[in-house]
């Protein structure tokens, strides 16, 4: 049986109490629900960017065309050729990284760090660097032209 | 014990014969080795260093140059009557290599993509014609890719492997009482020691960067002549080339009879190109030439000015962003555009080479642009940081309150002690 | 409302027993929470679980988008995983306490027996848990830590390659691996841990709190002095605030110190250098590290295994070691209890060191 505090003490006691109850209950419930519910609105980019990336519209790049774009976190060319194919590689040049770039003139990729080439497939045809270009699959959605990773293992 | 005696000896003849047929492994039997390998140097070869060779692995064995008897153990193998040359004079090493090497015909049945110009190409060498004048001290074919255990230069143990070319050439280059009497220093292997070529090969392992073979040749060695200096850097520079080309720094250094490239940079001793090189003071490279105050040495500062501001706006926003990702935040575009701002940053360092303004500028604006871009995302990623952090205070003193309020009311309802009943 | 239900479903009765149970009352009884708190964790880990499971792609082309996803796109999605990632390691930590606590209390004694069976099942459940559960991200780390811990497990005799086959879901680990890790993690491991929990919560029940020896003595020669409190409310009210402090633990260490991402997994790179396991299994594999390659004749590795798995079984088995109140068994299992906590926490903390 709990013992009887002194009158003027007791309401004063028990109004802090319920004040710290119920206002801690509430105000931390909030703090651990808000979140929750905010979580379960889903955000407004639906698509998870990591292994498929909408490179541009349809009607932007015209043949012989590029445009630079990211993938994932890296940079990656995009170009279309004179028989109006689309064609995506890696533009992070695989001998000291430097941005790669499409030579219309030359009709092949072109690293204007220390002159290396690819052919239009990320092959390295000539000067430093060491390996291709990784290539990616494009497909063209609606009016989106879609990169993605080719599947592999 | 052997009972058949017929049977042992031919068992012990086989074993001697298949002991000495499987010898050499080359299709040439070679009595030569068997005596030179026993012998004290310059005469010895070693059977160990000569299968190493990849004219022995060919089946070009010692006679192939040198003629003689290989099938003679004897002395008598050596005599003039075996076709026994001896030890080739110096000044007929290029000539006796160039009888198959220089023969597409012949080369094309043992490796077809072999080049067979070298003989041609050494007539044109510094080395060919010194040695055509008498002189034997230069370097004739086996200075160079050893003798004997000649290997292809593809591998990595081979003399003229890129790697080791530099040492190859410093065997003589380096050595002031071999260069006595020639006119040129001998510190150029000190020097390449240094250079950002040398750290790119030898330390990085990138093959694609040069040696002193990629800028002076190798059988044609050479160097390339005040003129033509920067043909050989734009091989693989090009845009630096480009813009030197249509500067004014291109007649003015013509007319001086400078070298492109060389004088800034060096042509051995090539250091990493620092900002400092736009420099006023011992480290800079413009006030050798121009004077103080004149309007190319403020042209000077100002491109300077441009250089270490963006280079310091890039670090500044790289400092930032390393505090968001220690502090958890997730700022992979910021760092793109640090990338790209970095990028912008090197365009301009090529751009010096315009030595126009309005293009340095021009670089170093986009490489500003981008960087604020990159510092608004580290700033946003730390407002974010410290959102949560304020969310956390929050709910941690409403976490607090509840706790003190469970401890008060459990005080409240059991006032004397805890465990109210007894068993 | 009470007696509207009360009426149907007579709750009354059902919870009659609840009002009456007790919790004893001495000066080792604060050991009795962590029990609590690892269940309480674990209920932490189903929400959290759940909310994940709303975002989370479980293959390997998009698990690891798929979490970076949660990390950066969704609101609050940092919160939620971080709280689940660290959640996961409080809770593997308070369940070996826990286990220990009981240990060292002898709660495991008659008739608690099956009670420490079902127990030390579910702490294999919860490392199977953590096992699982971290690969899920596809990173670089979980994706080696998972290459290294199923070897190992294929390097028991017998069965030990079919076993990391069908853990592995082939003979590399592949996406399949991530699929079936999945399946684990979301529902079968879930599954069993519920069944489980409810069979060991009822025996807790059923058998009451168990009361140290020493306590239990003292009490027979003097019954006076026997304390229980009552486990509504005043217990219960105890253990509310304890679970309170470790939401609030739980937030501060979501906030100050998000679980990270590392990279994505590339099954053609080589192994980081220096790869180790989490912490709750390095103990382990610095053991394994340690044992000389050929012990006799037997593989180390090998050697090292089944001395885990002799360790496991006794850990099982150990009501059955101390029978007899007072016995030698007693005090076996209490060395063996102490030479566990020194030994774990040696190797934990030299594994850790070491390079």
């Amino acid at each position: 049986m709990p013992v009887e505090d002194s009158a003027p003490d007791k309401p004063k006691r028990r109004r802090l109490v319920e004040l710290l109850l119920g206002g801690g209950l509430f105000a931390s419930l909030s703090s651990f629900f808000y979140p929750v519910l905010r979580y379960l609105v889903p955000p407004q980019v639906p698509d998870l960017g990591g292994d498929e990336v909408v490179a541009c519209k349809t009607g932007e790049l015209k043949a012989n065309g590029s445009k630079i774009f990211r993938f994932g976190s890296r940079p990656a060319l995009l170009f279309m050729t004179a028989d109006g194919e689309y064609h995506a590689l890696s533009a992070v040049c695989t001998h000291l990284s430097c941005t790669v770039q499409y030579r219309s003139d030359l009709h092949e990729v072109w690293c204007a760090c220390h002159n290396g080439l690819y052919d239009l497939t990320g092959r390295n045809v000539s000067g430093p660097p060491p390996r291709p270009l990784e290539a990616y699959q494009v497909h063209v959605r609606g009016d989106e032209v879609v990169v993605s990773r080719k599947r592999g293992a | 014990m052997w009972r058949n005696r017929i049977a042992w000896r031919l068992w012990a003849g086989a074993v001697f014969l298949a002991l000495f047929a499987g010898r050499s492994g080359a299709q040439t039997s070679n009595t030569c080795i068997d005596c030179h390998s026993s012998l004290d140097p310059p005469l010895q070869v070693t059977a160990d260093k000569f299968t190493a060779d990849i004219h022995a692995q060919k089946g070009l064995g010692c006679t192939g140059c040198h003629g003689g008897d290989p099938s003679d153990p004897s002395m008598d193998a050596m005599s003039k009557a075996r076709g026994f040359r001896g030890k080739i004079d110096r000044k007929q090493i290029p000539a006796l290599c160039g009888t198959c090497h220089a023969n597409g015909d012949f080369m094309r049945q043992y490796n077809p993509s072999l080049r067979t110009d070298q003989l041609s190409q050494y007539g044109t060498s510094v080395h060919g014609k010194l040695l055509a004048k008498g002189d034997t001290r230069v370097a004739v074919c086996i200075d160079c890719h050893s003798v004997h255990d000649i290997r292809p230069s593809r591998d990595s143990r081979s003399t003229v492997h890129p790697l080791n070319v530099a040492q190859t050439c410093a065997r003589c280059h380096a050595d002031p009482e071999h260069m006595k009497g020639y006119s040129i220093p001998t510190d150029q292997f000190a020097k390449y020691n240094t250079s950002v070529h040398h750290d790119a090969l030898v330390v990085r392992g990138d093959l694609s960067a040069p040696t002193c073979t990629t800028c002076h040749g190798n059988h044609g060695a050479a160097p390339p002549g005040v003129g033509a200096v920067h043909n050989v850097c734009s091989t693989c520079h090009v845009f630096q080339d480009q813009m030197f080309q249509k500067s004014t720094h291109k007649a003015a250094f013509q007319a001086a009879n400078l070298p492109g490239c060389v004088t800034c940079h060096s042509n051995h001793g090539i250091t990493h190109a620092t900002d400092a090189k736009l420099e006023a003071g011992p480290q800079g490279v413009c006030m050798q030439c121009h004077k103080p105050g004149d309007s190319c040495d403020q042209a000077r500062a100002a491109f300077l000015k441009g250089l270490t501001g963006l280079d310091e706006a890039i670090k500044d926003a790289d400092r930032l962003l390393g505090v968001a990702e220690s502090s958890g935040m997730e700022v992979s575009q910021a760092r793109l555009e640090e990338d790209q701002a970095r990028d912008d940053l090197t365009k301009a360092r090529v751009t010096i080479h315009s030595f126009r303004k309005e293009l340095v500028d021009q670089d170093i604006q986009a490489g500003l642009n981008v960087t604020a871009k990159s510092l608004q995302g580290a700033q946003a990623a730390l407002a974010e940081r410290d959102y949560r952090r304020k969310g956390l205070g929050i709910s941690l003193i409403a976490i607090l309150a509840v706790v003190a309020g469970l401890w008060l009311y459990i005080r409240q309802i059991e006032p004397k002690s805890p465990g109210v009943s007894h068993r | 409302m009470r007696s509207w239900l009360d009426e149907r479903l007579g709750l009354d009765e059902l919870l009659a027993p609840l009002r009456e149970k007790s919790v004893p009352q001495h000066k080792l009884s604060h050991w009795y929470f962590l029990g609590g708190i690892t269940l309480f964790l674990f209920a932490i880990q189903v929400c959290t679980g759940i909310l994940l499971l709303l975002y989370y792609r479980p293959s390997a082309g998009e698990a690891f988008e798929s979490v970076q996803y949660i990390m950066t796109r969704v609101q609050f999605g940092w919160l939620v995983r971080s709280i689940h990632s660290w959640a996961a390691n409080l809770m593997i930590f308070t369940a070996f306490a826990h286990m220990f606590s009981v240990l060292f209390l002898r709660a495991y004694r008659k008739p608690r027996e099956l009670t420490w069976l079902s127990g030390m099942i579910l702490l294999f459940l919860a490392l199977g848990f953590g096992f699982s559960g971290y690969l899920l991200p596809w990173n670089t780390l979980a994706f080696f830590a998972t290459k290294v811990g199923t070897e190992i497990t294929g390097q028991v005799p017998f069965i030990g390659h079919r076993t990391m086959i069908f853990l592995r879901g082939g003979e590399e680990v592949t996406g399949a691996t991530l699929t079936r890790f999945f399946g684990f993690h979301v529902a079968l491991l879930p599954g069993i841990t519920t069944f489980l929990v409810l069979v060991h919560l009822l025996l807790v029940q059923k058998f009451g709190m168990s009361v140290p020896t020493s306590v239990e003595e003292k009490w027979r020669a003097s019954p006076g002095e026997a304390k229980e409190m009552k486990f509504f409310p005043n217990f219960f009210l105890r253990e509310l605030m304890a679970w309170y402090i470790a939401l609030g633990v739980l937030g501060a260490l979501a906030a100050l110190s998000p679980w990270g991402l590392g990279t994505k997994a590339d099954p053609f790179a080589p192994a980081p250098a220096g790869i180790k396991p989490e912490w709750y299994f390095l103990f382990m594999f610095q053991t394994l590290k340690l044992i000389p390659a050929k012990v006799w004749f037997l593989d180390g590795e090998v050697l090292g295994i089944l001395l885990f798995g002799v360790a496991g079984l006794i850990w099982i088995l150990l009501p059955f070691f101390d029978r007899k109140p007072g016995g030698r068994g007693r005090r076996m299992v209490l060395g063996a209890g102490i030479f566990a906590v020194a030994y774990i926490l040696a190797m934990t903390v030299y594994g850790y060191v070491a390079k």
